[in-house]
């Protein structure tokens, strides 16, 4: 029998579910800035990852780079995330999300809309309402916001199941810029898949989102732009898997105080430094 | 009167964000015209979605500004 006690993290053990589908790899790739298509392709699997991002963008004339794109994805064998990255108003990401859900054949859609261009921040009042929109149409919606507990509630009121907020602003590679806000949010909402997306950079930073309890990590910019991205891949993938399954064990407590973990009973010369 | 038969028979709208001049009447029309006819694409006129199956139907009128995508790599 293999016992694992849950108490500390709920349903702790049990796999990820988004929207009703089952995904083992909790590390969700995205697919720009490789130095290649062939280094893409061994990222994506060295990665382990099940799902990758992948957006839409003009086709220049003639071109058939959408097609060949395309091929290289299903050639993978992974579910596809279209984002609305670059929209800027609730009208251009839901037109943006409808066009990828025809090209792409899927209802999923990560759905950003940006309200700065320095700092690429959610814009959370249009994210909300483009939300509202494409799950009246039938979208499953996997916005990108930040940590505020309040847009969470409103993403979550108007029919979004998964949540994703920002570690650090996109392609920044901070970390965790808030962990207290992020466990907060984390604790609010145990039961809601939570995804960390953005702004991690290396694979500490994602092992750290999984052991706060964090369901999975979304990255592109790390891997992609590492000396060597599919060795990056694979230390991600090990970072993930590494940081849920300290989860699941259940980490110590924090002290403030230090407190010995070698035995003290029995600690020789223990009574000489007595004065008689 | 002569420029005005010239460009009488075609359109002046934007595709992908280019001043564009056609002779395609509907959607479905500019896009074999632009070369994208077995292409993997999706369209928008004016900032709204048109399906696929819609291209036939949607009319271009001037100064219509027309959004050809496909897929493409993203974070």
């Amino acid at each position: 029998m293999n016992a694992i006690d849950k108490s500390h993290a709920g349903d702790a053990a049990a796999p990820l579910t988004l929207y009703g589908t089952a995904v083992s790899s909790r590390l969700l790739l995205g697919t720009a800035q490789y130095p290649s298509p062939q280094v893409l392709a061994e990222a994506v699997r060295a990665s382990r990852a099940e799902i990758v991002t992948v957006s839409v963008r003009r086709e220049s004339a003639g071109g058939k780079a959408g097609q060949r794109f395309w091929e290289l994805i299903r050639g993978l064998g992974v579910r596809v995330l279209p984002n609305t990255a670059g929209c800027r108003t609730p009208k251009e990401a839901i037109t943006t999300a409808q066009m990828a859900r025809e090209l792409f054949e899927t209802d999923w859609v990560k759905l950003e809309v940006i309200a700065n261009d320095d700092t690429l921040q959610p814009d959370l009042f249009g994210l909300v309402e483009a939300a509202r929109v494409l799950t009246e149409e039938g979208f499953k919606v996997f916005p990108y916001t930040t940590e505020d507990l309040g847009a969470a509630e409103r993403l979550m009121s108007v029919g979004c199941e998964v949540l994703m907020p920002w570690g650090a602003p996109i392609g920044t590679g901070r970390g965790l810029n808030n962990k207290y806000a992020l466990r907060t949010l984390r604790n609010y909402f145990p039961g809601v898949p939570l995804i960390i997306d953005a702004g991690i950079g290396a694979p500490s930073h994602a092992c750290e989102a999984m052991e706060m309890g964090y369901d999975a990590v979304l990255l592109n910019t790390a891997v992609a732009k590492a000396g060597d991205p599919v060795r990056m891949a694979k230390a991600f993938a090990d970072a993930v898997e590494a940081g849920r399954t300290a989860f699941e064990a259940g980490l110590m407590e924090v002290r403030d105080m230090a407190a010995p973990s070698t035995p003290v009973a029995g600690t020789p010369f223990f009574d000489f430094g007595e004065k008689a | 009167m002569e420029q005005q038969s010239q460009t009488g028979s075609r359109l002046r709208i934007i595709v992908n964000g280019e001043p564009t001049l056609t002779e395609a009447r509907t959607l479905a029309q500019l896009i074999i015209e632009a070369g994208y006819g077995d292409a993997r694409v999706a369209t928008a006129v004016n900032g709204d979605f048109v399906p696929e199956r819609a291209r036939s139907e949607r009319l271009l009128a001037e100064g219509d500004r027309v959004e050809i995508v496909s897929p493409r790599q993203g974070g």
